[in-house]
């Protein structure tokens, strides 16, 4: 199996290059290496999702990407520029729901806003809160929301400083499995319309084929990458087509899955 | 039931207490407690005379000054501390050794600095305060989500932005939280320091009525005072916790 994901899907820029990425924690004394050699390019405006087990090192893999980790050994460059910290740029998406509790809706999409004049800002904060659709809760608490409209709003925080890059860290795995779909198909009509380059880690299967461009399938601790699935399906993927099926079936096996219960 | 009867339910209560005690008390011939007809002329007599106003004013006083300089002193100082997770290891243990000390201990080096008098009671108040307050502070930091402090930084915030707009915000329901106890400390410390470092407040109507012949109506005039005025401080704390803005901290889920 390749170890590396250099076959950046046809036809666009490289927007992120990985290359090298290892990653080993220390505590206690002991090490536990959690990347190995990990290798990834990522063009601008693609949707790439990084599918592996639960705790195989793939939120790692992102939050080094991000910024908020530095690798033990490996660069990370976005843009040919190395990434060195945390970037408004590039707005990462929290699994644990990153909205801030102590504002409200309006507040929490206008926070990154803090260098725009008040007329812009609160422009910019009414097109996002139409874009997520949460017109009619501008001055309600995140307390006061479901689980869905959280994670909208994070999204919408997000997408309102203009990234160019947003990083999505299992967004959907604390929702309902209706409400999941939702935002699945909510995500697909914000990135069709926007064209940020996102990564999205996930540990499901079903996700990644209805999502991604491409599906980067990541082994068990010490992460490495196991094959990379294009996804060469149009928008609106029918889940129920025999290519979807072929393609899904592809990874449950590449992973090491029958396809039985 | 109407809201307005039960609303009235505590106050009946009391009232059934205090008739319980005023029949208990005036079946027994000894004088182990006035009655609270004897309270309440007490408490007549004490406002009659204008020392009642007088020593709730002093004591206030002493608690405003010795809690706010405390609060002032302490939330940045275990906010910064917590933020530091080296000053933090090293402060630690010292804030623990002096925390056992009753504030009540530090009484006779505190009339040696500041002698009989004003200063010596704020500086009680103001040592019963400053350790549970940074400690609330050290504890608030350390249990704020790291999501927070990194979405911060991930929109680009410096660091004095970030202090303002989610260090802050994190921690204040517990920092609200915090004060709030730390007041209720300050009032219960304030009452001892005047019966020993001052001749004005209710601590020192309390003991001075009881050396100045046995009165011990207006001892328990100044303990019901002191109760009252202790309820309303813990009122006025409770209400910051119906701020919108920080609901969030002290919900259920």
């Amino acid at each position: 199996m390749s170890s590396t994901a250099t076959a950046v899907t046809q036809g666009l820029k490289t927007k992120l290059r990985a290359q090298g990425i290892t990653m080993v924690f220390k505590r206690d004394g002991k090490e536990t290496p959690v990347l190995e050699n990990v290798n990834l390019e990522v063009g601008e405006g693609e949707f790439l999702c990084l599918l592996g087990p639960s705790g195989c090192g793939k939120s790692t893999m992102l939050n080094t990407i991000a910024g908020f980790l530095k690798p033990t050994s490996g660069v990370v460059t976005i843009d040919g520029e190395a990434v060195r910290g945390p970037d408004p740029r590039r707005i990462f998406v929290f699994q644990e729901r990153g909205v801030f509790p102590w504002l409200t809706v309006e507040g929490n999409i206008g926070f990154g806003l803090f260098k725009l004049s008040k007329e812009e800002r609160e422009q910019r904060i009414a097109y996002y809160i139409k874009l997520v659709g949460l017109q009619g809760f501008e001055k309600a608490y995140p307390q006061e929301l479901s689980g869905g409209m959280k994670q909208r709003l994070e999204v919408a925080r997000a997408l309102a400083v203009n990234p160019d890059m947003l990083f999505l860290d299992e967004p959907f795995g604390a929702l309902d499995s209706i409400t999941r779909l939702i935002m699945r198909g909510e995500l697909l009509r914000i990135w069709e319309k926007e064209r940020k380059t996102i990564i999205f880690v996930t540990h499901d299967i079903e996700e990644a084929v209805q999502l991604a461009d491409r599906v980067v399938v990541m082994s068990a601790r010490p992460a490495r990458i196991q094959g990379i699935v294009p996804i060469d399906i149009a928008h609106p993927r029918d889940i129920s087509s025999p290519r979807y099926l072929e393609l899904r079936d592809g990874i449950f096996e590449q992973i090491g899955l029958a396809h039985k219960v | 039931m109407s809201k307005f009867l039960v609303r009235l339910r505590p106050f009946a209560f009391i009232f059934v207490l205090l008739i319980v005690w005023q029949i208990a008390v005036s079946r027994q011939p000894g004088h182990l407690l006035p009655t609270p007809l004897q309270v309440l002329g007490g408490l007549a007599e004490l406002i009659q005379r204008g020392l009642l106003f007088r020593y709730v004013v002093a004591s206030l006083f002493r608690v405003t000054w010795g809690f706010t300089m405390a609060a002032i002193l302490a939330i940045p100082l275990g906010l910064a501390i917590g933020w530091n997770r080296r000053a933090e290891m090293a402060i630690n243990p010292f804030v623990q050794l002096f925390r056992p000390i009753s504030p009540l201990a530090w009484i006779p080096i505190s009339i040696l600095w500041f002698g009989v008098g004003d200063f010596a009671a704020i500086f009680l108040i103001f040592l019963a305060s400053f350790l549970p307050l940074i400690l609330t502070a050290m504890n608030a930091v350390d249990s704020i989500p790291a999501v927070y402090i990194n979405a911060g930084r991930n929109f680009g915030l410096s660091s004095s932005q970030l202090v303002w707009r989610v260090l802050y915000p994190a921690v204040a329901p517990q920092l609200i939280i915090g004060l709030r106890i730390t007041l209720g400390i300050a009032w219960l410390v304030v009452v001892a320091a005047e019966m020993i470092a001052v001749n004005s407040g209710l601590g020192f109507l309390i003991v001075d009525a009881r050396n100045a012949g046995n009165r011990y109506d207006l001892v328990v005039a100044g303990m019901v005072m002191i109760g009252v005025i202790g309820l309303m401080l813990d009122t006025g704390m409770r209400s910051l916790e119906k701020v919108r803005a920080l609901r969030w901290g002290y919900s259920e889920d």
